[in-house]
């Protein structure tokens, strides 16, 4: 393969920061590949099954963010979050064509201590089991319903594997000591525990940005009708993920209360398409997910009954709405109407809903009821719009180019946007927009790297030849 | 009626038949009122028979539905308007007509004569006439000023306001209905007379701040009077901030299980859902207990917009019996509310319930009546004789 | 057998493994299985150090095969492959028990699930002793890339083919670019002007050095494999396409890569007889409207309808038609129009008939609110029927919400149809090797993960051949195709995976079954030599040649009758 100058760099390493680092690294570029958390892989590798085609996400994922973290021109940086990108010149590309520019940045990356070294760790986990805030705090990754340790990996099959320790909550991070010695630096066998790491900067130049920071789920309490918080009957979309997986907390098992339950209701647009207390727009991606949540609660419970409430329900992809019939045919209940209230009585709760078709109120039992909330930008999506330069819509997501014929590229030469950060998007969705970003980012380092002249008349050469 | 002009004025184009309206609305579940299905009568159709509709006069106007709407249209509002029409063409149920003529006539909804709108003072001691000029204006609003049962309230409110200090006063016998229920029940030519004339009554004394007793004259005079820099506040709302600031505190010990019913016009309609808890958690010896259904979920008593002068058309149901039901599950032997309309509603419940010996209604004042150990707090369960029923006078 | 040497490898996978396998008893009976010479158990094989043990030991206790007991193949195989070959190992010599998947995840009892992953590991051992080092193949790779449609799909694909740096051959049939983007007139949600971008876009096409636009062209074969693939192309009278020598109506183009950007084909509404369409003039189609708004002319002939109804899902979700799913831009189209309607004629009554608004794009349901807003009627309602009334036509059906049957006169009708596959599907799929699914579109190599790609490596698809799509997600699909494509022609080379079909001459009958069997086309009859032989770099190791032998002349190297018996064999012992 053929060593190339430029570089690129993608924030974020959900499936579309992936992808976009995949293909830019598969033709032949330098990518650093910046996330934030400790391990990559995002939303996608929280989700339990995908829809329509119900393939175990994480079984897809893993092999790409092992071939990522694996790739000879990717340069994995977890732990870490951009601070400053300045752009270093936009010189006109002598080849590119008239006007073309060929931008460069310099970006300084803050990488945070891990406190434990990458490749010396074995990821045993006998750290995480000596810690002493063992099971005391509260997984991120399984949305809070595990308990883990401040040494800790998100989740089994994290890449890369190595152990975190997570400083706010560390006894000896944040109080300056744990007992007489540190319990997981007595238990790795492997000493990769080194508590004088710290915070260290990384300064990059690239000549293209890929924007794929992905998105926050809004906290269903906006909706304090629905009695979140309130009631553990009532949980969030993701939870649900969590709870459904074989690789969850539960191991699969889904129990609310400890029992099975038997009438079970689905809430769409938690959030969604309601400008009154959430967001204005659809979050595009819940009406799949929630006739996939009705389908895996079919699969386990055949006797269950199960009601999904919609206003309108939006199958739109390749096969969606054959999905949708599929559950529908399943013995899922579709009504037409959106849930406006839950409350307890003796004991169960109600769920209260017009039945939109009958015309009349309902009210329906539920012992578990899944709330499919809006996906909305990134808290910190301001701060990220502002760190580039970049403008937001009034969505809040930032903003393309023009929403029709330029989706991926941004005001900014240089700088484009892959998967949710840009507005709500399905896996495919985003990762066909990730590879689009891809495609205009090698195109900038095509011509950085100065690249197009001579491929241009070797082209013209070898590529066509004409017969008579 | 045509139907057009209201879907514009209304705004109903925003409506998506998404049923959260009708869904919440707690008195689709016991008669005809549909208000989504309604709104989509409208859109669809020209024209539209609105006497059709007499369940448009069992809308409490609790304000659940504008609340969940997720496009912004305001069911409630547009029931309003409906009875509006009502109204206008003079075809309304007797009893709304006679509230509204004693509105007109004598200040207040039950025609009672106004020379009698100071009588809650009872034996107590005068309040100031705020028209001489003062700071904080208390609006003691129509049905405290009669009722013999809700004339504690005030009286107890008084009492706490000369003990905290306030340089308050009141308009006496030339405080007029504030037109909240005028306006709930289509008046709105009434309601727009009553906003002129209390407007001018109010900007007169020069008061900074303006308490009101109800929830109802609350939100009229917070919301739909154009009072400039006059602060409105509910009573709860300036009694817990007395106690913040030091101004008042309990020295009584209250020792009562005690839970909170959120009236719909402090809540659903103002998000006023921590103050009255405030007040009540001040109160020493006093243990705090919720219902399921609180705060933006509360039910609503059935006796707001103007159902204390329309008895709907399933008199029979009663939202407040379920409320009064539970109530009585969380084992709290008082029931507090901040609202005159939910005191009455809720006490009559509790009877017909026969709970008298397990549940006691007390308004949140009456509560900080006993907990300062106020003389006022001698009439409390000793109510004087009243008519019962939606026609009850009051 | 006794001049292999085995090295077996245990993996923990932290608790994975280790909870419910006795990796420590796995790895003991790992080292008495014959050809094993050593055997170890780890925490995490994958890890630096694991992978560092393993090239360890291949130098010093002079390994040959690697048996690694771990996850799923599908996860860490490419990781042992290139910890062997860093060891100066073939990469072919690694062979995985899958102890966690298989095993570990799914079986509770310790005793037993240990025992299974003794029979897996033994398994893996005999076939191991049994590997032979196979070469991947490098084959150069053409610059250029042949783009099959000239619609914004193609359009999009070729601009970034060129603008990488290398020739983009761009065939269209009709006479001019832009497909179906031609007929429209406004963009959702900005309604911006189509034809404006449109023609920015086609003159920065044509006027990029790197293009060639052949017009009138179809493709009338491909052959070759990903890197070299040979592309006729026929062209129909004079061709406008520069640097083109118009005198000859056939060319051969040979390229790397080849994307498809076919499109669809609008629903034809004639095949739901009841709607009335072509046989009233006020019953058109939404692309009619498109082609009429952009015209400036509603074809009124100056008497301005006053009422005007839009039924959306004209010849999607609906089973009868043989069209299940959804056409994902209708909703927006409809809305948009009606819109556009509303301006231009403020006193109509506009009305749209639905059963679900699907307004999901950025901008979309604010979009749509902003269509209510305007005054345009949303009802939710199934029309069955459109006849004549006079001079008007009569739409019947049940308005849903309403529970009631309704009879609506109206002066417009615009029917919302939907996409289908384009009719030249099936030529195009037989000639490209291309699956379609169900629905008639072309199938992608995964739903997820692989939205472009497909079965046939250096194939790529773009936009609605794929499925039905909107512009921006076309644009998007189109330059994620260019991605696929521009990889490698960067890389300037591909490799091949040798796990593929070869042919024993000796044995070989010619009778050509293998060719007819293979999905990918990489068997061909040589005429010279009366054999099969496979192409390796079309082959993707499925084995259906091999199955369907009659000779056994075609084995599947890295998965041999020899190593799958000795396999089984081992399982049942």
């Amino acid at each position: 393969m053929t060593e190339r100058r430029s570089a690129a760099l993608v924030i974020g390493a959900g499936i579309a920061g992936i992808q976009a680092a995949l293909d830019i690294a598969d033709a032949g570029f330098h990518v650093h590949l910046v996330e934030r958390e400790p391990a990559i892989g995002g939303r996608m590798a929280q989700l339990d099954k995908t829809f329509p085609t119900l393939d175990c996400s994480s079984c897809i994922l893993t092999p790409k963010m092992s071939a990522v973290a694996r790739h000879p021109n990717v340069d994995l940086l977890t732990l870490s979050e951009v601070v400053s990108v300045e752009t270093l010149k936009a010189s006109r590309c002598e080849a590119g064509g008239a006007g073309e520019i060929a931008p460069s940045f310099h970006v300084r990356v803050r990488r945070k201590p891990r406190y434990v070294k990458v490749g010396v760790c074995t990821g045993c986990g006998l750290c995480a089991d000596a810690c002493r805030m063992k099971g005391r705090v509260s997984s991120e990754f399984d949305e809070g319903i595990a308990r883990r340790s401040a040494i800790y990996v998100p989740f089994v099959q994290a890449v890369p594997l190595a152990y975190t320790i997570d400083e706010s909550s560390c006894l000896n991070l944040t109080r300056g000591s744990c007992g007489r010695s540190f319990a997981c630096a007595d238990a790795c066998d492997a000493g990769a525990i080194d508590f004088a790491e710290s915070e260290t900067v990384a300064d990059l130049e690239v000549n293209a940005i890929i924007v794929a920071t992905g998105f926050d789920l809004i906290d269903p309490r906006v909706k304090p009708e629905f009695g979140y918080g309130q009631y553990p009957e009532v949980m969030t979309g993701m939870e649900f993920e969590r709870l459904v997986s074989a690789s969850g907390p539960t191991a699969g098992k889904l129990l609310v209360n400890g029992r099975e339950p038997s009438d079970v209701v689905f809430i769409k647009c938690v959030g969604s398409r309601d400008p009154h207390s959430g967001v204005p727009y659809c979050s595009r991606v819940c009406c799949m997910y929630t006739a996939k949540h009705a389908h895996l609660v079919r699969d386990r419970f055949p006797d269950a009954r199960i009601t999904v409430f919609y206003t309108d329900v939006r199958a739109f992809g390749k096969g969606y709405e054959e999905f949708y019939d599929r559950v529908r045919g399943e013995g899922v209940m579709y009504r037409r109407g959106e849930p406006s209230e839950i409350y307890r009585h003796n004991g169960k709760l109600l769920v209260l809903a017009e039945d939109t078709l009958l015309g009349r109120p309902v009210e329906v039992e539920a012992d578990l009821v899944v709330l499919a909330t809006a996906a909305v930008p990134r808290a910190d999506a301001p701060t990220v719009a502002a760190l580039l330069g970049l403008d937001r819509s009034a969505d809040g997501f930032l903003r393309e180019a023009d929403p029709a014929f330029r989706p991926v590229e941004t005001a900014l030469p240089g700088v484009f946007l892959a998967g949710c950060c840009q507005g709500p998007k399905d896996i495919p969705d985003s990762v066909a927009q990730a590879k689009a970003a891809a495609a205009s980012a090698i195109v900038a380092m095509v011509r950085a790297s100065g690249m197009v002249r001579g491929r241009r008349s070797s082209g013209a050469q070898v590529g066509r030849r004409t017969e008579s | 009626m045509r139907t057009q002009p209201l879907v514009e004025q209304m705004e109903l184009m925003g409506c998506i038949q998404c049923g959260r309206c009708t869904g919440g609305c707690p008195l689709a579940r016991k008669t005809a009122l549909n208000i989504r299905s309604l709104i989509y009568d409208m859109l669809v159709a020209p024209e539209m028979d609105v006497h059709a509709h007499q369940e448009l006069w069992d809308c409490t106007c609790c304000f659940t539905c504008v609340e969940r709407c997720p496009k912004d249209v305001r069911p409630a509002e547009l029931i309003i308007a409906l009875r509006g029409e009502m109204v206008e063409s003079g075809r309304i149920p007797e009893t709304v007509g006679a509230a509204l003529m004693g509105v007109f006539r004598q200040g207040n909804p039950s025609g009672i004569a106004r020379e009698d709108r100071s009588a809650w003072v009872g034996d107590g001691p005068q309040p100031k006439a705020a028209q001489e000029g003062c700071e904080l204006l208390y609006f003691v609003g129509c049905s405290p000023s009669y009722d013999p049962r809700l004339q504690t309230v005030p009286r107890t409110l008084a009492r706490v306001f000369s003990q905290a200090g306030t340089d308050f006063g009141t308009l006496g016998t030339e405080e007029n209905c504030c037109g909240s229920e005028v306006q709930r029940m289509g008046e709105a030519g009434l309601f727009e007379m009553l906003v002129e004339e209390n407007g001018e009554l109010i900007r007169r004394t020069g008061a900074s701040r303006l308490v009101t007793t109800s929830p109802h004259c609350y939100t009229a005079l917070k919301n739909e009077y154009a009072l400039g820099k006059v602060e409105v506040l509910h009573y709860t709302q300036l009694l817990a901030d007395l106690l913040a600031h030091g101004q008042l505190a309990f020295d009584r010990e209250v020792p009562r299980i005690v839970t909170y019913h959120d009236p719909c016009f402090l809540g659903k309609h103002n998000q006023i859902y921590e103050e009255p808890r405030a007040v009540l958690n001040a109160i020493p010896g006093l243990q705090l207990v919720e219902m399921d259904r609180n705060r933006e979920r509360s039910l609503c008593c059935e006796g707001g917009g103007g159902r204390m002068w329309a008895e709907g058309t399933n008199p029979e149901e009663r939202l407040s019996a379920q409320r009064v039901e539970e109530a009585a599950a969380t084992g709290a032997d008082v029931l507090a509310v901040a609202c005159p309309f939910c005191l009455l509603t809720l006490e009559d419940a509790v009877k017909v319930a026969g709970l008298e010996d397990q549940l006691r209604v007390m308004d949140v004042a009456e509560l900080v009546a006993d907990a300062l150990d106020l003389p006022v707090t001698n009439q409390i369960g000793a109510p004087l004789a009243r008519s019962t029923g939606p026609e009850r006078e009051c | 057998m006794s001049l292999s040497r085995v090295g077996v490898y245990v993996c923990h996978c932290g608790t994975n493994i280790a909870a419910n396998v006795d990796v420590a008893r796995l790895a003991e009976f790992a080292r008495s299985l014959p050809g094993a010479v050593l055997a170890r158990d780890y925490p995490y094989m994958c890890s630096d150090r694991g992978q560092a043990l393993i090239r360890e030991d291949v130098s010093e206790q002079a390994l040959d095969r690697v048996v690694v007991a771990a996850c799923s193949p599908r996860m860490h195989e490419p990781t042992f492959r290139d910890a062997v070959r860093q060891a100066g190992l073939n990469p072919y010599m690694v062979e995985m028990a899958n102890i966690r998947e298989q095993c570990a995840w799914v079986h509770d009892d310790r005793a037993r699930a240990t025992e299974k992953a003794t029979r897996l590991v033994a398994s893996a051992v005999a076939r191991a002793v049994l590997l032979e080092p196979l070469e991947e193949r490098q084959v150069d790779v053409e610059p250029g890339v042949v783009v099959i449609g000239g619609g914004i799909a193609g359009l999009a694909a070729t601009l970034t083919v060129a603008e990488a740096g290398y020739s983009a051959y761009l065939v269209e049939r009709s006479g001019s670019l832009g497909g179906r983007v031609r007929e429209l007139d406004r963009t959702y949600p900005t309604l911006d002007k189509v034809q404006v971008v449109l023609r920015e876009l086609v003159s920065r096409v044509a006027a990029h050095p790197n293009v060639t636009i052949l017009l009138r062209s179809s493709v009338t074969s491909v052959d070759g494999c990903v890197g070299d693939f040979t592309v006729e192309v026929k062209t129909r009278g004079a061709n406008l396409g520069e640097g083109v020598d118009a005198s000859r109506d056939s060319q051969t183009l040979v390229v790397g890569s080849v994307i498809v950007a076919t499109g669809f084909d609008p629903f034809d509404p004639r095949r739901k007889p009841e709607l009335g369409y072509g046989q009233y003039p006020s019953v058109i189609t939404t692309l009619e409207l498109e082609q009429r708004l952009a015209a400036g002319d509603l074809g009124d002939n100056g008497a301005a309808p006053r009422r005007v109804a839009f039924l959306q899902c004209v010849g999607s979700r609906d089973v009868q038609v043989g069209n299940p799913y959804c056409s994902r831009v209708c909703c927006m189209v409809v809305a948009k129009q009606a819109r556009q309607l509303r301006g231009l004629m403020p006193d109509a009554e506009i009305t749209v008939y639905y059963s679900d608004v699907r307004t999901f794009g950025k901008g979309a349901e604010e979009f749509y609110d902003e269509t209510r807003a305007q005054g345009v009627l949303y009802r939710r309602a199934s029309v069955s029927e459109i006849v004549r009334s006079q001079n008007r036509v009569r739409l019947v059906g049940e308005d849903t919400l309403l529970s009631r049957a309704i009879g609506v006169e109206v002066d417009l009708v615009v029917l919302a149809t939907g996409m289908e596959a384009g009719a030249d599907s099936a030529s195009l799929s037989a000639m490209l090797r291309l699956q379609r699914s169900p629905d008639g579109f072309f199938l992608e190599a995964h739903p997820k993960l692989r939205p472009v790609d497909t079965a046939t490596a250096g194939v790529y698809l773009a936009g609605c051949c794929q499925g039905p799509k909107g512009i921006a997600d076309t644009i998007a699909h189109a330059k994620a195709a260019a991605s696929s494509a521009l990889i490698p022609l960067l890389r300037g080379s591909v490799q091949a995976d040798a796990a593929t079909a070869i042919v024993n001459p000796a044995l070989c009958a010619n009778c050509g079954l293998c060719v007819e069997e293979c999905p990918y086309g990489a068997p061909a009859l040589d005429p010279f030599r009366g054999v099969a032989t496979v192409n390796a770099l079309l082959c993707q190791g499925c084995g259906a040649c091999a199955v369907v032998c009659p000779a056994k002349a075609i084995s599947l190297q890295h998965a041999t009758a020899c190593q799958v018996l000795a396999q089984v064999d081992a399982l049942m012992a």
